[in-house]
């Protein structure tokens, strides 16, 4: 618990705890409604049109509107749904997006929890999100959101196994799965970071195409895991209505929302700390202070998230058979061989 | 951490969790029911396991936790796909509906 | 440390409460939710037990893989084709002695550990359960053990797909 600035300030007690279980969150709240602002602006941009323009300066206050307005509506509960299974799947597909936010470090003084298994923690509460999906689509009573809420499962757990030989691979080469460890050994640069075979001589220069691909692999398999195009076949509009938040509106829909949005920070934050380096500083040790630290991890990672905003508006959706072509027969080959170099590397290094 | 509570309070929990797991298998009817009790009584077995080498100090446990989930694992898919099996051929997964074998 | 107990009682609850509810609820979709909420309880305890790499294994094989499979079998074998969601129990002479029994089991087994003389060793003390503690009797003590579960998991996998699929 050195880690973890807040411990120092008010000492190791039940508040210090509650304090920093809520950090993250009050970060998710803000950045949640950054990025319904970047999803309205950017897909704007590229469709050239405007985007919202009337709240506030150049639309800027929109999230705000969008918020107040879902939590207005009236919570409607369909009268044929299955009510405490209905009711508790969002909350449940929340809690396991929020959960991830226990290991991540945002600088080398604040990681919630640092447990030295952090790697493998993010990708085990990642299940909690299936369940959530299954559960709200089952309880529907709906067949588009059954149907989404399979398709859901069944793509998140294809989509797993490639993942898993990413991380497993970053883990090798780091020796650790203890993030801040993982970030500690990409210090020095860009040059020392993962996406970049790591530290070491210049000899390292054959595996960079493989953890390349690792980390392709990765990104890939990270937009299946949180549904985002072009892989947003379980709520695909155009088949299945909404999928499985087909019958949610107000407050439960605004969960599957936040916990959507809150899980592609995660991913783009494991994406940062796997393979860029987390919070370490482009520079080597320029600009590398705890606060630096803080600002460059959640920049990079908004940037993994514009990217997944950018691909939703420009790629088209998959279909489901294409997508278990992608994973099993393309993405999973790749990733043993890749994963196989990289330990290779990891053992002469 | 030092602990307040002792391990015969964790032996103890298992042990109830034992019981309703085989509360389960004893009295269901449905496979699948069956099926999810005998996972209750596995984690019950796994949560003693886990007590007693982490209150001894021993690294067993944990291993043997490992190769019981990986057992687990495998009988749920086997399981599982027995069980659909048996529900296409005779559209029950009632245990006492499949009497084929009963004389 | 009063916050370790009612950590404690809170994931006994948990555990005890929703172990009730896969067992004694009367629609299988239930039965299988709670089945979530057990496992979460037992892997709480695990970390209260410092075995914080089996409590994330524990998330992740069971709720990650076993319980998706069996909410997949429950899917699969009800709704969809319109047989009853409800499950039969037997009658209750039946669920009464098998109660007994249970309970005998249950009374058993705590009366035999409270009755047991434990070995006095400092609680927790150098708990090596660490991730590094078992790679390394994984891959040398326990290693043939590891490959024939490799193997069982692997013939498992094979097994399943062929009993599984539509002819």
């Amino acid at each position: 618990m050195e880690q973890n600035f807040v411990y120092d300030l008010i000492g190791e007690n039940l508040i210090g705890y509650v304090i920093v279980a809520a950090m993250p969150l009050m970060f998710v709240l803000v950045y949640a409604l950054v990025a319904i602002l970047g999803e309205l602006k950017i897909s704007a941009w590229i469709q050239e049109r405007l985007g919202p323009m009337r709240t506030g300066w150049k639309g800027v206050l929109q999230p705000i509107a969008e918020v107040v307005k879902l939590l207005q509506k009236e919570d409607i509960t369909p009268a044929n749904v299955n009510k405490p299974l209905f009711n508790v799947a969002p909350f449940i597909m929340f809690t396991g997006a929020y959960a991830a936010y226990a290991v991540i470090p945002f600088s080398s003084v604040f990681v919630p929890s640092g447990i030295n298994i952090g790697l493998f923690y993010v990708f085990a509460v990642s299940a909690f999100a299936i369940i959530g999906i299954v559960m709200g689509g089952w309880a529907s009573n709906n067949k588009y959101s059954l149907l989404g809420a399979m398709r859901a499962a069944a793509q998140m757990i294809s989509y797993e196994i490639p993942i898993a030989i990413a991380i497993l691979a970053v883990a090798t080469l780091a020796g650790s799965l203890d993030m801040q460890e993982i970030i500690k050994q990409q210090a020095g640069g860009i040059w020392n970071w993962f996406l970049f075979g790591g530290t070491g001589s210049i000899a390292k220069v054959w595996v960079i195409p493989f953890t390349f691909a690792l980390f392709l692999i990765y990104f890939i398999g990270s937009l299946a895991e949180t549904n985002r195009v072009p892989f947003d076949i379980p709520e695909g509009e155009s088949e299945i209505v909404a999928g499985y938040h087909t019958e949610y509106s107000g407050m439960k829909f605004a969960m599957f929302f936040f916990a959507e949005y809150s899980n592609m920070f995660v991913v783009s934050a494991i994406i940062t700390i796997l393979f860029l380096g987390g919070w370490q500083s482009p520079f080597g040790d320029f600009m590398n202070g705890p606060v630096w630290q803080s600002i460059w991890f959640i920049s990079k990672a908004m940037f993994f998230v514009f990217v997944q905003i950018w691909l939703r508006w420009t790629l088209p959706r998959l279909r489901v058979d294409q997508l278990m072509y992608v994973t099993w027969k393309v993405m999973l080959p790749v990733a043993f061989v890749a994963f196989f170099a990289v330990a290779f590397w990891a053992m002469i290094k | 951490m030092l602990e307040s509570i002792p391990l015969e309070y964790y032996l103890g929990l298992s042990a109830i969790i034992f019981a309703i797991g085989a509360v389960g298998v004893m009295t269901r009817k449905n496979a699948i029911i069956i099926f999810m009790s005998i996972e209750l009584m596995l984690n019950a077995v796994n949560l003693t396991f886990i007590s007693i080498s982490s209150f001894f100090g021993n690294t067993g446990g944990p291993i043997f936790v490992l190769f019981v989930m990986a057992v687990a694992a495998a009988e749920a898919a086997v399981g599982l796909a027995i069980v659909l099996a048996l529900f296409r051929l005779k559209k029950t997964v009632y245990v006492d509906e499949v009497n084929t074998l009963k004389w | 440390m009063a916050l370790y107990d009612v950590i404690f009682y809170l994931f006994a609850t948990i555990v005890l409460v929703s172990a009730g509810g896969v067992v004694f609820s009367r629609k299988m979709m239930y039965s299988a939710f709670s089945l979530l909420f057990t496992f979460f309880g037992v892997s709480g305890l695990y970390v209260l037990l410092s075995a914080d790499f089996i409590a994330v294994t524990q998330i992740m094989v069971y709720v990650g893989g076993i319980l998706v499979l069996i909410i997949f079998g429950v899917m699969l074998t009800t709704k969809i084709t319109g047989v009853d969601i409800k499950s039969g129990t037997l009658g209750a002479f039946q669920m009464g002695i098998a109660g007994l029994a249970s309970l005998a089991i249950a009374v058993f087994m705590i009366i035999m550990s409270m009755n047991t003389q434990w070995m006095q060793k400092d609680p927790l003390a150098e708990t090596s359960t660490t991730v590094e503690a078992i790679g390394g009797l994984l891959f040398t003590e326990y290693l043939l053990a590891f490959g024939v579960a490799a193997i069982l998991l692997l013939v498992a996998f094979i097994g399943a797909a062929l009993i599984a699929r539509r002819k």
